[in-house]
């Protein structure tokens, strides 16, 4: 029983990481950038949640709805703002900016919100019983939100329009254009999408943990990342597989292990995985051309 | 006397002289109190900022890859050096140099044993695996007993001093700096440049990328052991990834694969926080503004791929007096250039 306690827990972190993983592997698809900044969205979308309920004393929907608005705009912001004049440029010059915007958004929130961590009252209260064992709504509600959104993502790349653009411009960049597909639409709305998942991200997270603060969004964000390599970069259901994988491995550890040894568990499968197979479980192998 | 400019030995003379030179201008500047004594501690960090800048830049900058885990060959030298030193008893001037080699020499070996394994991946993938590494030496380092766990090392010697930094600055910059425009510089670069073309002109890339990366890896360990005998103490949370992003940051802002940018930009982000201090709250917002900003409108970073060398300075300088000399003389030998 504590077997399955542990992977249904496992199973909601890794529910949160996917969704984080899938900003990172979408905008890595696009432009080919590592966006570090996208673990700071997530902080920014937690603060947004709990500022406009706390402040407004608005209900719970309407504040999670309005903090996925403004982490999408946020992210098209930043997109428009630092890393489209870059576009051009090196790619290492663009994770540089990647890594000021994080370091900006974080101090930004420092400023605002001071750095102690605030309270975050968890939404989905009460619990659901199954069997002998019960779990919290929030586990629940998680999982199965999470795996709701998955579905809608993958019909929405594979079905729309925009998602074949998407996917067009992941390709080839210039050749979409020949296509008449607009590249910058597209981006944008990628970053959009991306950064609005993470939103959703952060109502969860929240809920499970219970306390925001500035810097929340780092190791957040590196293992969503870790969790976009493992499933394939680029990839979707990869970045699902992964987000789901890491977290199921982080409960593991967690509960027959020793909870210190989490992130050194998480970085070994990692290395390994990349040692093994570099693109992941279910990334494409690119061969070099001359 | 051209001939003379150019020489070799004239030219290390002349770098030497310069080299010591300097230091005399730093040490007066301390004596007479021109530098306060805050002031001249923070030479203390530039110093180690200029290392770890100068030495990432040779994997960055000049063998073109990426790794995002310096800050863990800096904790392992940091905590092999000062581990030495609390057990040794050894005079200061003996115990201090020794014990940064110790530090030098085990983070090389870690450099050797991680970089064999991750150089086979490339871009973006040994980043990751860098990064991944980088997290792993931390989370050990935090589990070990005699690194202390998480309440790290305390009580080590504050032996640190200006001159010591100084001292292993020029140190690893001349070492650098010669091996770039050496043979094997320029077999490095041309990893950079091409790999798949510099192995086909029989370049052994995977010696030349694991020699890079383990020098690389060295000097960010002698480093930590600076670092270690400033602070006085080693806290393993220190070295995160957001250490390492630091790092890269000078890197990519003085310039990839100029150590002249490296060294202009690790003094420029190492004072501007402190420069900043005035605005208190708003000193780290506005150092991440700067930071993108310059990105923005300057991708190649400050210097560019730009070198500093004191020698061809001062050629520049005299043809151009001689070039005004002659314009005077009103006979124009072609002096000007």
């Amino acid at each position: 029983m504590t077997l399955l306690y542990l992977m249904i827990n496992g199973l909601q972190i890794g529910s949160i990481y996917a969704l984080v993983a899938l900003g990172y592997s979408m905008v890595y698809g696009i432009v080919k950038l590592v966006n570090f900044a996208h673990g700071d969205i997530i902080m920014v979308g937690a603060y947004s949640t709990w500022y406009i309920m706390a402040k407004y004393s608005a209900p719970a929907w309407f504040a999670a709805l309005a903090s996925i608005v403004i982490c999408s705009a946020l992210g098209m912001l930043i997109e428009k703002i630092a890393y489209k004049p870059l576009r051009k440029s090196d790619r290492l010059s663009l994770l540089v900016t990647a890594i000021g915007i994080s370091l900006l958004l974080q101090n930004l929130a420092q400023l605002i919100f001071s750095a102690n961590p605030r309270m975050f009252a968890n939404i989905f209260t009460g619990t659901v019983t199954v069997g002998e064992r019960s779990f919290s709504n929030a586990t629940t509600v998680t999982i199965a939100v999470s795996v709701i959104i998955m579905i809608g993502l993958t019909v929405l790349v594979k079905r729309t329009k925009i998602g074949k653009a998407m996917r067009a411009v992941s390709e080839d960049g210039e050749a979409a254009t020949l296509m008449g597909i607009n590249v910058n639409n597209t981006i944008s709305f990628t970053f959009a999408l991306g950064s609005g998942l993470a939103a959703i991200a952060s109502v969860f997270y929240c809920c499970s943990y219970s306390q925001i603060q500035p810097a929340m969004g780092g190791m957040l964000g590196l293992k969503a990342f870790v969790a976009a390599v493992l499933g394939g970069i680029g990839s979707i259901p990869g970045a699902m597989i992964g987000g789901l994988c890491i977290g199921v491995a982080e409960s593991l550890t967690k509960g027959y292990v020793s909870s210190q040894l989490t992130d050194a568990v998480v970085f070994g499968i990692l290395i390994v995985v990349l040692l093994i197979k570099p693109s992941g479980i279910l990334g494409r192998q690119r061969n070099e051309k001359v | 006397m051209q001939t003379l400019l150019k020489s070799t030995p004239f030219r290390y003379a002349l770098n030497a002289s310069a080299i010591i030179g300097l230091y005399a201008v730093i040490m007066l500047l301390i004596k007479t109190g021109i530098l306060n004594r805050y002031q001249a501690l923070m030479l203390i960090p530039i110093g180690f900022n200029i290392i770890l800048a100068a030495s990432l830049n040779l994997t960055a900058g000049f063998l073109g890859q990426l790794p995002l885990g310096h800050a863990g060959f800096m904790s392992v030298g940091g905590y092999a050096a000062a581990l030495f030193s609390m057990s040794a008893a050894l005079p200061t001037n003996v115990e201090l140099p020794l014990a940064l080699a110790i530090g030098g020499v085990v983070a090389a070996a870690f450099g050797l044993v991680i970089g064999l394994p991750a150089l086979r991946l490339k871009g973006d993938y040994l980043a990751i695996i860098t990064l991944g590494f980088g997290e792993i030496i931390r989370v050990i380092i935090l589990n070990l007993k005699f690194t202390g766990g998480a309440y790290g090392l305390k009580g080590i010697g504050r032996q640190t001093t200006v001159t010591w930094v100084y001292i292993c600055v020029v140190i690893t910059l001349f070492i650098i700096s010669t091996l770039m425009r050496s043979r094997h510089g320029r077999a490095i670069l041309s990893i950079r440049e091409d790999e798949i073309a510099a192995e086909a002109s029989g370049i052994p890339t995977t010696y030349y990328k694991v020699l890079a990366f383990t020098v690389s890896a060295g000097f960010a360990g002698v480093a930590g052991g600076l670092y270690a005998h400033y602070l006085s103490i080693m806290d393993p949370s220190s070295f995160g990834f957001m250490r390492s992003a630091e790092i890269l940051v000078i890197v990519v802002l003085g310039g990839l694969g100029s150590i002249f940018g490296s060294v202009v930009s690790a003094i420029a982000l190492t004072i501007l926080p402190e420069a900043l201090r005035g605005f208190a709250d708003y000193r780290m917002v506005i150092y991440s503004v700067l930071l993108v900003g310059v990105m923005i409108f300057k991708p190649s970073g400050l210097c560019g791929r730009y070198e500093f060398s004191l020698g061809d300075s001062i050629d520049g300088l005299c043809s151009r007096i001689r070039g005004i000399f002659s314009r005077k003389g009103g006979v124009s030998d072609g002096g000007d250039s």
